[in-house]
Parts: structure tokens; sequence; C-alpha cells
């Protein structure tokens, strides 16, 4: 029986065991870079992290700079809530990750990658350790200059963010740097660098592995492959999940839902919350021409069923943002702040209902003029819930 | 466990004293006593010949290196939104009630700090917390006072 188009499609590519790495090194790092490249961009793999940036072009715009030094970086400071994915790659097929890496040193023409791993996950380090030095053995083994290392990180959401990471590599606040310069010409200590989310390195394996057509007839146009998708919320089935892009968030919630569903929080806190009435029209994808509404998503599914209160969901996110603001610009310093302090005092009667107003237009200039995703990122969930659930803001 | 000053010498001498080896050190001093003192950050500066503010400024910056005395065991609870919604300020009033002392404090032995922490990305096993390096997942109320026995009667035995 031809199975019904929209029902959810579970893919198992990530977890698939990982013992060919040496093989798909050793075939990869002999192919030519340009080949390789138009590899990753036929695939239409685009990053895994959340903002989908085409990871081909990446490593195509890194490997065009002329450069005695540059890095590959793999981002695996996973802090967005919700999102759970990453440790799980590096945990069970941490070669893969590697391998990647190798073959971006290969193409871009770099010997060094860094691991950047968030402190809470400094309990990954001796295993992840062993797996590089594994592999550096089999690099030797075939004379293939390449060396990573695990930076850790130190608690600090923004680091996630590429600059700040970078910043926070070089021993500094993890603040944000402007863009341009991009990090294909300017990244680690001012050199060339390709940064790639964990989940990213893991699909470009795949696709060394099987080639850019298995990876490309998943999912939809503009959302090609499949995504590792944290659920957790109220859901009986908790978990990691991978799955094609481009279902509709009504088939995900008929899924993972507790019947109950009341909002989908995606992509995490600085992602987009859908309340029920939204699911139909809800695709989880890239947005692209003629998609209709797509959310793109790190991976991080959270869902809330109606004993949840809207307000405590976002009074819960605005204090994660303050805390977490790097506090360098204004716009995002002072507007978390002033939100968070905003909907208590609109909760507790000291400002009246129309107040939640003004703090809409706050975030919209924090979305217009905060220097990086954070800032930029409040209005999403803010304005969702303050439209969708404003009874629940006042009362 | 080495004086402070020789620890960091060490540090430097293993990571190297540029600027971009400032947060291994920080976190090498941290791994060893726990905060980085006012004096320990002036010793990384004067390592590093870089500013004492820069040192402080960038230390500062980061939540999980703490620059207040901690206790041995430094308790983080993650609040964020899954973990708070399953019920974490339970998790926090057993351990306030079983340690005797309320969050951002430290037990007068020393032993134990409880801090709360953002998303430690264990939502799918929420509420969790992280004693020192090691996270603990679906917690209870009862899960939580088996595990804080364990480490009292472990700290027990090794005085």
């Amino acid at each position: 029986m031809p199975s019904p188009a929209y029902l959810l499609k579970r893919v198992d590519f990530i977890f698939k065991d990982e013992k060919d790495w040496k093989e798909i090194l050793k075939n990869s790092i002999n192919r030519p870079a340009h080949e390789l490249i138009n590899e990753l961009i036929s695939s239409e793999l685009k990053g895994r992290g959340g903002a989908g940036f085409p990871t081909g072009l990446k490593w195509k715009l890194t490997a065009e700079v002329d450069d005695s030094i540059k890095y590959v970086i793999c981002n695996a400071d996973e802090g967005e809530p919700g999102t759970f994915k990453d440790r799980e790659i590096l945990s069970k097929v941490p070669l893969k990750v590697l391998t990647s890496m190798a073959v971006c040193g290969h193409v871009i023409g770099s010997k060094e990658g860094y691991i950047y791993l968030r402190g809470e996950y400094f309990f990954l380090q001796p295993e992840l350790n062993k797996s590089i030095r594994e592999f550096k053995d089999y690099c030797n083994e075939i004379n293939f200059d390449f060396t990573i290392r695990i930076f850790m990180g130190s608690g600090a959401y923004i680091c996630g963010e590429e600059t700040a990471l970078f910043e926070s590599m070089e021993g500094k606040r993890g603040e944000p740097r402007n863009k341009p310069p991009f990090p294909s010409t300017y990244g680690y200590m001012g050199k060339p660098t390709v940064i790639n989310n964990v989940e990213t390195l893991a699909h470009c394996y795949t696709i060394f592995e099987y080639g850019s057509k298995r990876f490309y007839d998943l999912g939809v146009q503009y959302s090609r492959g499949s995504k590792l998708f944290s659920v957790s919320g109220d859901t009986p089935k908790p978990g990691i999940y991978e799955l094609e892009l481009g279902m509709s968030l009504v088939d995900f919630v008929d899924e993972f839902g507790d019947g109950d569903t009341k909002a989908v929080q995606v992509g995490g806190a600085s992602g987009f919350l859908v309340p029920r009435k939204g699911f139909r029209e809800t695709t989880i994808g890239f947005q692209g021409k003629l998609t209709g509404i797509s959310l793109p998503t790190g991976g991080s599914m959270m869902l809330f069923n109606s004993s949840r209160s809207m307000y405590n969901v976002l009074d819960n996110y605005l204090e994660f943002f303050r805390e977490e603001s790097c506090g360098q610009c204004t716009p995002c310093r002072v507007g978390c702040q002033q939100l968070l302090n905003g909907i208590k005092a609109v909760k507790r009667g000291e400002k009246n209902a129309l107040y939640l107003n003004k703090l809409m237009r706050l975030t919209e200039t924090m979305q217009y003029t905060a220097k990086c995703g954070l800032g930029q990122s409040v209005a999403n969930s803010f304005s969702a819930i303050v439209e969708n659930f404003r009874e629940e803001m006042i009362y | 466990m080495y004086p402070v000053t020789e620890l960091i010498k060490n540090l430097a001498d293993r990571h190297g004293r540029e600027r971009r080896n400032l947060l291994p050190i920080l976190q090498g001093v941290v791994e060893q006593e726990k905060y980085l003192s006012e004096y320990s950050m002036i010793e990384i500066a004067r390592e590093l010949d870089l500013p004492a503010s820069e040192v402080y400024g960038t230390a500062t910056f980061y939540s999980f290196l703490e620059y207040k005395k901690m206790g041995k065991y430094i308790i983080r609870i993650c609040k964020t939104i899954t973990c708070s919604m399953k019920g974490k300020n339970q998790i926090i009033k057993t351990i306030e009630d079983m340690l005797k002392i309320n969050v951002g404090e430290t037990t007068p032995d020393g032993n134990f700090s409880l801090l709360q922490t953002n998303c430690l990305g264990f939502c799918h096993k929420a509420p969790a917390m992280l004693i020192n390096y090691e996270v603990y997942t679906d917690l209870t109320p009862e899960k939580v006072r088996e595990i804080l026995t364990n480490y009292i009667n472990k700290k027990g035995r090794e005085e």
C-alpha cells in the first residue's frame, strides 16, 4: 500500500553505523576539491544549526580564499532550549563528524580543526578524545595531515553564534562581531574558517558515502534531506527522531502530541511558536518562494498542552534571553530586561493591557537594531504568544 | 593539588601564553579551585601579560567560571522551559530542605553549592541537573534525595 503523503517519514542515516569511515575518508580525500563541493551543492544540504546556509557554498567560498592558514570548526555549542541532538551524534557516531571535518580540510586547504564543545557536555570529552586519537592515528597512517582538537566552552548560549564562538576561542568575551566580514574570509584568528554544526557534518558524511542524490531525494523543494528532531515537552514519546524535511506540523502533532496540544515551539526559544489553529498550514523546513508558511528549526520541537500557562512559557524564555544576552548592544541588553519587567507588570495589573502593544513595538525595534540573532529573534515567540494568548498574559 | 600560583604556571606551560589560551587556563583553575579568586585572576593576567581587567571581563562573562567561592560539589539545576514544566521547583525545594541552603548558597562545611542554570540539553529527560560534570536526569524528589545521600556518604568516607 503506498503510504499517504501526509505521514511522517522516518529516516535512518545519521545513526547508521560509521564502520566504513576509513574508506570514506580515503576515497574522499582522493577526489578533487571542486568535485566534493559540487556534490554538496547538488545535494542542497543547508546548515542544520538553524540558520540554513547552503553548506556546499560555504565550503566553496572558503576554498576560494587564498591563505596558507585556514580552520575547520565544528560548532557543538548546542544551547538552544529544546535541542539535544548534537550530543547524541557526538556520542554515537563521532567518527562521521571527524571524517567530514577532515574532508572539509582537504577541500578548503586547512590542516587544523576544532570542536567547540559546550561546557555542559564536559562529560563527553574522554570518549570523544579517544575517537580523535583513533582518527589521528589513521590520518598518520595514510599520510594525511589534519589535526582535530576539542575547545571547551564554559556555559554561554551566545557562543553558539559563529562569530561569538570565534571570540570565545580567541580568549575573549563571547560577543558577536559585525558581519561582514563573514567567516569564509575572516573567522577564527582572522583566518578563513568553515564553521559547521555537528549535524551538518554528519549529513556531509552521508553524502560522501552515498552520493548527493540519495540525500536530495528526501524532503521537499528548498528543504532537501532529513533532519534530526529533538522532541520534548508534553509528549508521550520525547526523544530524538530523524525525519524527512517538509512535514506538516499537524502530522507532527498527530504523531508526537498527547491529544491536547495547544501550541508547538519550533526551533527553540529563539524560534517560532505556532498555536493550534496554525498547525495545518505550517510545514517544517526552510522558507522559499511558494512554500507557504515554512518554519526552519535547529531541531528543537517543544509541545505544550492546555495545562500550560503561556504566560509562564514567555516569562521563562525572556528570563533565558535576559541572562544569555551578551550585553554589548543596547537593544538586546535593555530590551530583554524591559520585556520581562513589562509582562510581569501587566500580569500584576500595574500596567494595563495596552502596554503589551508597546512591548510588541519594542521587539520590532530589537528585530531591526540588535547586532545578532539573539536580540533579533526575541520578537518571534514574543509576538506569537502575545497575539495568540493575550488573555493568559493579562489575567 | 598545587598551590594556585604553581597551578597557573603549569597551565600556561601546557596551553601557551597567548590570549587565545586564556579560556583553557581559566577552566583549569576552576577545575581545581572551583572558582576564580581575585588573586588567581591577577596571577593569570601577570602570567599571560594581560591587563587584569581583561581577564576579569572574560572570566565573568562565562556562567561556568565562578568568581565567588564555591563548594566542593556544585549542583546546577536546569531551569529552562521543559525542566521548569516538569517540576524543577520541587527538585530545588527537596535539595534546599536536605542541605538547608537556598539557591545561590553554599553549605557551611563548604561541600555543596546550589545553583540554577540554563538549558542543559536534556529536555527529553527533564528535569535534569549537573553535579560538577556529572549529569542526572528524569529527577524526582526521591531520586534526588538518593543521589545527594550518596554524595554526602562519599564525602564522609573521603574524610
